[in-house]
C-alpha cells in the first residue's frame, strides 16, 4: 500500500490512506478524544468529539471519518476545535443523568473522564432525560435510557458481535430511544415475545457502552449485605472464572494480561470471603465430561456435531432462536455450574458442613452467567447452586469501594480441594480453549496412548471462524470454532460438515466477556488471551484428564450416585 | 456531439442547492466499479417556499422523462428511482403516461412526515432501502456507492430537465424561480441564471412598495438580505421569498426557524439533536442568553454532521447581520 506523509499539529506522520485521521492521531500517541467511536465497530461520527480543523476544508471534520491523504495537514486543538468540542461534550453530559456514586462503571466511564479532563460546566444545561425508561433483561443485563448519549454502540454490538437484532432506535431526533425490539407495539411483552427477538444476555451492549446505560444489573450491595450478616457457622466462597484473573488488574491499572491470581485472592479474602474456589477446577471436570460424551457419540453413531454448551449466551440463543439444534448441545454443565456443584456436594462434605450454610458467589468475565446461575434446569436438589454472580466490573468496585489497594496486595493461594487445575482449565477463557482442551483428553482416550502433540495451535487465535481437520485413529476430527455468535452465521447452514464444534458469543471468548473491564479492543483481548496460553505452558500438567484431584472428585459424585445431577442437564425451547 | 462533452461545454451544474458539476458526476459514475447502476431523481422537494420540481413535473413531464430516459441510456443504468414529495402523488398518472416497459423507472413517494431530511441524498438513500431516515458517513459518495452499495448517480429534478434541454441543444442558462411571501406575483418563473434577485424582481413584476427584506434560497436555510443587497444573485434551490418589516417579528422569525430545524433534527448527531433542542429551549426562557445562544448555532455550522445542521447558521447570523443589527443584544 502507498505510504505517505501527513501533518497532524506540525509533527510529519507516515500513513496510508487506509488510515483515519483518529487512528493515526492515536498510534502516535495524539489525543483525540470521542464517545461514539469504537473500534470493535464501524465508524458512526455521531459524537462530534474527535474534531479536528483540516486545511483547506471550511468545517471541522471528523477523525473518526476522514481518511488520510498525501499532504493533509491536520490541527487537534485549535480554538475552533476547542469551542465545539466542549460544546459538544457539554451537550452529551446533559443528555446523561449522574448515578456515579453507585455506578459500576464509574471506574471506566468515558464521559466522566472527559468532563473531569476537559473541566465541562455541567450546570449549562439541565438534564432532559429524567423520565426515560430502564429496560431489564432477565437478570443480566439493563439499558437505563436516563444515561443514554445517542451513541448507538449498543445496537451496533448487539447486531454486528453476536447476530442477535434485539436492539432498535425508536423515535426521532431528542425524542430517540434505544428499546428492545418488540416495544414498539404498545403490548410490549406480549409483542416482543410474537415478533421473535429475545436478549441473550451476552452485554456486550455494556462492554461497548461509553457511559454505563447498557449495564449488568449489579449485586454488589446483596453480596455485601451477606458478607456483613454472615453467621458464624455459614461459609461464603467465591468462585473465580479462568479469565478474571489476567482482565481485573486492568481496573486497577495495570497493564492487560496482567495475571493477579494471588492478589485477587488476597482482596476476596480481605472483602470476608471464607474461602476462594478456582473455577479452572471445573473447567477440568467440564473437559473431561465432554471428552466422554465426544467419544460416545463417535463410538456410538449418535448425532453429531457435538455443541458446547459453556457459554450461557450461546445456549440461550438456541434454546430461543434455533430449537431444532439443542440435540447437538453437550449434555455437560459448564465449569461455573461444575464448580459450585462440587462446592455444595463434595466440599461441602470434605468440610464437614451442610449444603445450606454455604453461600457462592461467582466471579465471572460474563453477564450471561447471572442468568445461567438461576437456570431452573441446573439447581441441585431443587435449590440454585449459586447464590450471586459478580462480573470483573462488579468485582473491582467492590473491592475499590472497600478502599482496598489492589496492586499493593501480597499473594495468597487457594489452597483448598477445588483449586488445583491442568494448563488445559486455564485456556478455557480464550477462544478454542474449550475445544483445544477436550481434544487433549479426547485424544488420549482414543489413541490410549501418551499423546505427544499438546498444542493445537489450529485452535488458537482471533479469526471469526476457526476450522480444522484433526486425525484421529482410524478418521478425521472435523472441527469448527466460532468466535463471536455473529460468525455462527457462517456455518449454521452446514453444521453437519463438522464432529465437534465450539461457539463463545464474546469476540475472543470470555477475556472479551460482555463483564470483562472497559475498554476493549482487540489489542487488550489479545494480551489476555496470550496471558492464559502462558499459564498453560508454564503448567506441567496440561491435559484434564491429569488433574488426579478433579477425578478424585468425580470419584467422590459418583460414589453418591449424584453425578448425573452434578454433572449433566437438559435444554428446551424457550418460548418464541 | 457526445453528451458528456455537451453537459461540460454548457458548465451544467446540480440544481439541488449544492451546484455540483453534473459531468464530474457522470464522469465518477461511469467511472465507478459495480455491474449495476442506478439512477434516482430528488424531487423530495421538502425546502419551505420551493416549489420549483412541482412546476416542472406539472408543465414539463415529457421532457423530465425523456431526461430520464436519455440518462439511463447514457450511464447504461438498470434503473431509475423518482423520489417525489407525497403531494406530487397528484401528478401520478400523468407521469406514468410517459413510463413504459421499455425502461425500469419507480417512483416512489415519501411519506408525509419524512420531513426536510428526507431530501438529504444519503438519507434518501436510506429511506428507498427501508433505513432509518439519516443521513450516511460519507465516503463512500452515491457515485461509488450509493442505492444498495451500487454507483449511483442523483440528481434534482430541475437538473434532469436541464440535461434534456442540453441533450436537444436548447439549453438557456434559465433558471426556475420560486418567488412567494409577500408579493403580488407569486409563483414559478423560468428566467437566466444570473438575473440579480432585484432584476428577478422586477421582470416578475414582485418588487414591494413597502419596507421588506429577503430570503433567497429557500425559507428554511436561505440567507436573508436587506433591500439594499439585492445584487446578488439568488442561492441554492431559487427561492425568493419577501418579508415586510411591519407584518414579522425578529423573535417570532428565529423561533420558526429553531423550530423548524428542531423538528427536522434526525437524531444522529449531538450538534444538531442536542443543539437545536436547547436552542429551543432557550428561546422560551424570559431572559435569553444570546451569547451561548450563538454559540451553539456556530457549533451547528462548524460540526454537523450533514448539511441540514450547518445550514441553519445562514439564516439566524444574516438575519441578525442584515435585517436587524439592532436585534443582537450584547454580542
Amino acid at each position: 500500500m502507498k505510504k505517505f506523509y501527513i501533518k497532524i499539529n506540525n509533527k510529519k506522520i507516515l500513513c496510508s490512506e487506509r488510515d483515519s485521521i483518529l487512528n493515526v492521531a492515536r498510534k502516535n500517541k495524539i489525543d483525540i478524544p470521542s464517545l461514539c467511536y469504537h473500534p470493535d465497530l464501524p465508524v458512526k461520527g455521531n459524537c462530534g468529539l474527535c474534531l479536528v480543523e483540516i486545511k483547506g476544508a471550511k468545517k471541522l471534520l471528523r477523525a473518526c471519518s476522514v481518511k488520510a491523504k498525501a499532504g493533509m495537514e491536520v490541527k487537534t486543538n485549535t480554538a475552533k476545535v476547542v469551542k465545539s468540542r466542549n460544546l459538544n461534550l457539554e451537550l452529551l453530559y446533559a443528555e446523561h443523568i449522574n448515578k456515579c456514586s453507585t455506578c459500576v462503571n464509574s471506574i471506566d466511564c468515558q464521559l466522566l473522564k472527559l468532563a473531569r479532563k476537559y473541566k465541562i460546566n455541567a450546570s449549562n444545561f439541565p438534564k432532559r432525560k429524567t423520565e426515560r425508561k430502564t429496560y431489564k433483561f432477565a437478570n443480566a443485563v439493563e439499558i437505563d435510557g436516563s444515561q443514554c448519549i445517542d451513541c448507538r454502540s449498543c445496537i451496533d454490538s448487539c447486531q454486528l458481535l453476536s447476530g442477535i437484532k434485539h436492539l432498535e432506535l425508536k423515535g426521532k431526533g431528542v425524542k430517540q430511544e434505544i428499546v428492545p425490539k418488540g416495544q414498539k407495539d404498545k403490548l410490549s411483552g406480549l409483542a416482543a415475545k410474537k415478533k421473535g427477538f429475545a436478549c441473550i444476555y451476552c452485554g456486550q451492549c455494556a462492554l461497548h457502552c461509553p457511559v454505563g446505560a447498557a449495564q449488568e444489573q449489579d449485586q454488589i450491595s446483596e453480596v455485601e449485605t451477606a458478607l456483613k450478616n454472615k453467621n458464624e457457622d455459614e461459609l461464603i466462597v467465591a468462585q473465580i472464572a479462568p479469565s478474571v484473573r489476567v482482565s481485573i488488574g486492568e481496573e486497577f491499572g495495570l497493564k492487560p494480561g496482567t495475571l493477579v491470581t494471588g492478589k485477587l485472592v488476597t482482596a476476596l479474602k480481605k472483602l470476608g470471603f471464607d474461602a476462594v474456589i478456582d473455577v479452572n477446577f471445573g473447567a477440568d471436570t467440564t473437559t473431561m465430561v465432554e471428552a466422554q460424551e465426544l467419544i460416545d457419540r463417535i463410538k456410538n453413531k449418535k448425532p453429531l456435531p457435538l455443541l458446547t454448551s459453556c457459554c450461557p449466551a450461546w445456549v440461550r440463543y438456541l434454546e430461543y432462536y434455533q430449537p431444532e439444534l439443542i440435540k447437538y448441545l453437550t449434555s455437560s454443565r459448564s465449569p461455573q455450574m461444575h464448580t459450585a456443584g462440587l462446592i455444595k456436594t463434595y466440599f461441602a462434605k470434605r468440610n464437614n458442613i451442610s449444603p445450606d450454610k454455604i453461600k457462592v458467589v461467582s466471579i465471572m468475565p460474563c453477564t450471561a452467567k447471572k442468568y445461567e446461575a438461576t437456570r431452573k434446569e441446573l439447581r441441585f436438589n431443587n435449590k440454585d447452586l449459586i447464590d450471586f454472580v459478580l462480573t470483573t466490573r462488579e468485582t473491582a468496585f467492590l473491592i475499590a469501594k472497600n478502599k482496598i489497594k489492589f496492586n499493593a496486595l501480597k499473594n495468597s493461594s487457594m489452597n483448598n480441594i477445588l483449586s488445583e487445575h491442568t494448563g488445559a482449565a486455564a485456556i478455557y477463557g480464550s477462544s478454542g480453549g474449550v475445544m483445544e482442551s477436550a481434544i487433549r483428553t479426547a485424544l488420549h482416550i482414543l489413541e490410549n496412548k501418551k499423546l505427544p502433540k499438546i498444542d493445537f495451535k489450529e485452535c488458537r487465535g482471533m479469526k471469526g471462524l476457526k476450522e480444522a481437520s484433526i486425525k484421529i485413529k482410524n478418521r478425521k476430527l472435523n472441527i469448527a470454532i466460532v468466535n463471536g455468535l455473529a460468525n455462527f452465521q457462517k456455518i449454521v447452514d452446514h453444521i453437519q460438515k463438522y464432529d465437534y464444534i465450539e461457539v463463545m458469543t464474546c469476540p475472543g471468548g470470555c477475556i472479551g466477556g460482555g463483564g470483562q473491564p472497559i475498554p476493549t479492543n482487540s489489542d487488550i483481548r489479545e494480551a489476555r488471551m496470550k496471558a492464559l496460553y502462558n499459564i498453560d505452558s508454564k503448567k506441567k500438567l496440561r491435559k484434564a484428564h491429569e488433574n488426579t484431584y478433579a477425578l478424585k472428585a468425580l470419584h467422590y459424585l459418583e460414589s453418591q450416585k449424584i453425578d448425573k445431577q452434578i454433572l449433566h442437564t437438559t435444554y428446551s425451547e424457550k418460548k418464541k | 456531439m457526445d453528451l458528456l462533452k455537451k453537459v461540460k461545454n454548457n458548465n451544467l451544474k446540480g440544481r439541488g442547492g449544492a451546484g455540483f458539476p453534473v459531468h464530474d458526476k457522470w464522469s465518477l459514475v461511469i467511472k465507478a466499479k459495480g455491474r449495476e447502476k442506478y439512477l434516482i431523481v430528488n424531487g423530495a422537494e421538502g425546502e419551505p417556499g420551493v416549489k420549483k420540481d412541482e412546476y416542472i413535473i406539472k408543465h414539463y413531464t415529457e421532457e423530465l422523462l425523456s431526461g430520464i430516459k436519455i440518462i439511463l441510456d447514457y450511464i447504461k443504468a438498470k434503473k431509475c428511482i423518482l423520489f417525489l414529495n407525497h403531494n406530487y402523488i397528484k401528478y401520478d398518472e400523468k407521469i406514468k403516461k410517459y413510463i413504459d416497459s421499455s425502461y425500469n423507472i419507480e417512483i416512489v413517494y415519501k411519506e408525509k412526515n419524512a420531513g426536510y431530511i428526507a431530501g438529504e441524498e444519503s438519507t434518501m438513500l436510506n429511506i428507498l432501502e427501508g433505513k432509518r431516515s439519516e443521513p450516511r458517513i460519507r465516503p463512500p459518495f452515491p457515485t461509488e456507492s450509493g442505492y444498495k452499495g451500487s454507483p449511483t448517480l442523483i440528481h434534482n429534478i430541475e437538473t434532469i430537465y436541464n440535461i434534456y434541454l442540453v441533450s436537444c441543444s436548447q439549453y438557456k442558462k434559465n433558471r426556475f424561480y420560486t418567488i412567494n411571501g409577500e408579493v403580488k406575483n407569486p409563483g414559478v418563473y423560468n428566467l437566466p441564471a444570473n438575473y440579480s434577485i432585484a432584476r428577478i424582481l422586477e421582470e416578475t413584476n414582485n418588487l414591494p412598495l413597502f419596507k421588506f427584506f429577503v430570503q433567497h434560497g429557500g425559507q428554511a436555510s436561505g440567507e436573508m438580505l436587506n433591500s439594499s443587497q439585492l445584487e446578488k444573485k439568488v442561492s441554492g434551490s431559487g427561492a425568493i421569498t419577501i418579508y415586510s418589516y411591519k407584518n414579522n417579528n425578529d423573535y417570532e422569525l428565529i423561533k420558526r426557524l429553531i423550530n423548524f430545524y428542531f423538528n427536522s433534527s434526525c437524531g444522529k448527531c449531538t450538534p444538531c439533536r442536542e443543539g437545536t433542542y436547547r436552542l429551543k429551549e432557550m428561546l422560551s426562557k424570559e431572559k435569553m442568553d444570546w451569547k451561548h445562544f450563538l454559540e451553539l448555532i456556530d457549533n451547528l455550522e462548524n460540526s454537523s454532521f450533514c448539511a441540514l445542521g450547518s445550514s441553519l447558521a445562514l439564516p439566524i447570523k444574516s438575519y441578525i447581520k442584515n435585517i436587524n443589527p439592532k436585534f443582537k443584544p450584547e454580542l
